[in-house]
């Protein structure tokens, strides 16, 4: 009804956009053979390691796989708490 | 001549693979050059009424590879083209009545008579597929815009990589221009970066396709319709042109058939 009105508004209902979304994340365990219950290991076992050297914040962490051409890679992003704020 | 070898393929079944083969054939032997297709789908053969050439069969792939006839007694002759030949699959027997070595030798065997040798795989990534790789130069994934097609065909550009085969190059089968324009048909820009390969042609769907394949006459016989034109540039692509791609946008009303008419080849 109003399909329309959301075109308009550029809502995200287009089903060629939820296809390649899908899309997206299958191929990413396909290509990998991981999934998403082992990548939520993979990084929870990451996090460990690197909290037992350094201190870090798990909620501001994030650890996802990217798409570079055919390859696939595994970024992370772990900002670091300041090390006066440990020392407290 | 040292003939290519061009391997069609797709992963997934129903994606126009085997029209694929027909079409590019007619249209790289109408440049003119002399091709010979090969129905790697033993079991399934297909290719042979794609081509409108079932009537012909005496002898076929398997008798070739077994010895009970020559190679030249399989390649059935297209009459409407100087030079296209067919070695059709066996139909009675199964995958592994040819090995991937057989195919290597086979082509070997025809590729100072050819300049095109373009081989027919079946779907899945069983034996069949891995005999009609095993010879490739040059590999043609064949998809459609939808989803499993696409997942099967990364599966497939993933293993011809890890044969050393690729990297592979993309066909965009039965795209349907006004899905895609209404947002709900994954369109050329989509898929190729999801699969992040070599794109070298995009085929609207059309129903010039299915009356061809009816009447056993592949639309690229002539460049009359979408199709054929479509399947024509591939040809010249892999011919080394650079072709620009079909402009699918256009609306098919009176000015785009008047301009068409005056087009010759090109856009």
């Amino acid at each position: 009804m109003a399909g329309w009105l959301e075109q308009l508004l550029g809502k995200k209902d287009k089903s060629a956009e939820q296809a390649k979304e899908r899309l997206k994340l299958v191929l990413i365990h396909d290509r990998t053979d991981l999934t998403p219950h082992q990548l939520e290991l993979m990084k929870n076992e990451l996090l460990e390691v690197i909290s037992r050297h350094v201190a870090i914040d798990p909620a501001a962490v994030r650890i996802d796989m990217a798409q570079d051409g055919r390859e696939q890679r595994l970024i992370a992003d772990i900002p670091l708490k300041p090390a006066n704020a440990r020392r407290r | 001549m040292t003939a290519k070898v061009l391997t069609v393929t797709s992963g997934k079944g129903g994606v126009g693979k085997t029209t694929t083969t027909a079409n590019i054939a007619v249209a790289l032997a109408g440049l003119p050059y002399k091709v010979v297709c090969i129905d790697a789908d033993i079991g399934l053969r297909n290719l042979d009424v794609v081509l409108g050439l079932e009537n012909r069969i005496v002898y076929d792939l398997v008798d070739v590879v077994e010895g009970r006839c020559r190679l030249r007694q399989a390649m059935i002759r297209d009459k409407r083209l100087p030079e296209l030949y067919l070695i059709p699959a066996a139909q009675t027997r199964d995958k592994n009545a040819v090995s991937p070595s057989d195919m290597v030798r086979l082509c070997d065997e025809l590729r100072n008579e050819a300049d095109w040798i373009l081989i027919d795989s079946p779907a899945g990534i069983e034996r069949g597929f891995r005999n009609a790789l095993a010879p490739a130069d040059v590999v043609v994934v064949v998809t459609n815009p939808e989803v499993s097609a696409v997942r099967d065909a990364d599966r497939i550009i993933g293993l011809i990589e890890a044969e050393e085969k690729g990297p592979a190059r993309l066909i965009l089968n039965r795209v349907n221009m006004n899905l895609v324009k209404r947002g709900d048909m994954l369109n050329a820009d989509d898929v190729l970066e999801l699969l992040a390969v070599e794109l070298i042609g995009i085929v609207p769907e059309d129903e010039a396709v299915v009356v061809s394949t009816n009447r056993g006459q592949p639309v690229a016989l002539d460049g009359k319709s979408k199709a054929g034109l479509a399947f024509q540039n591939i040809a010249r692509r892999l011919n080394g042109e650079q072709v620009p791609f079909l402009s699918l946008e256009e609306k098919d009303g009176f000015f785009a058939r008047l301009g068409r008419m005056f087009r010759t080849g090109g856009a």
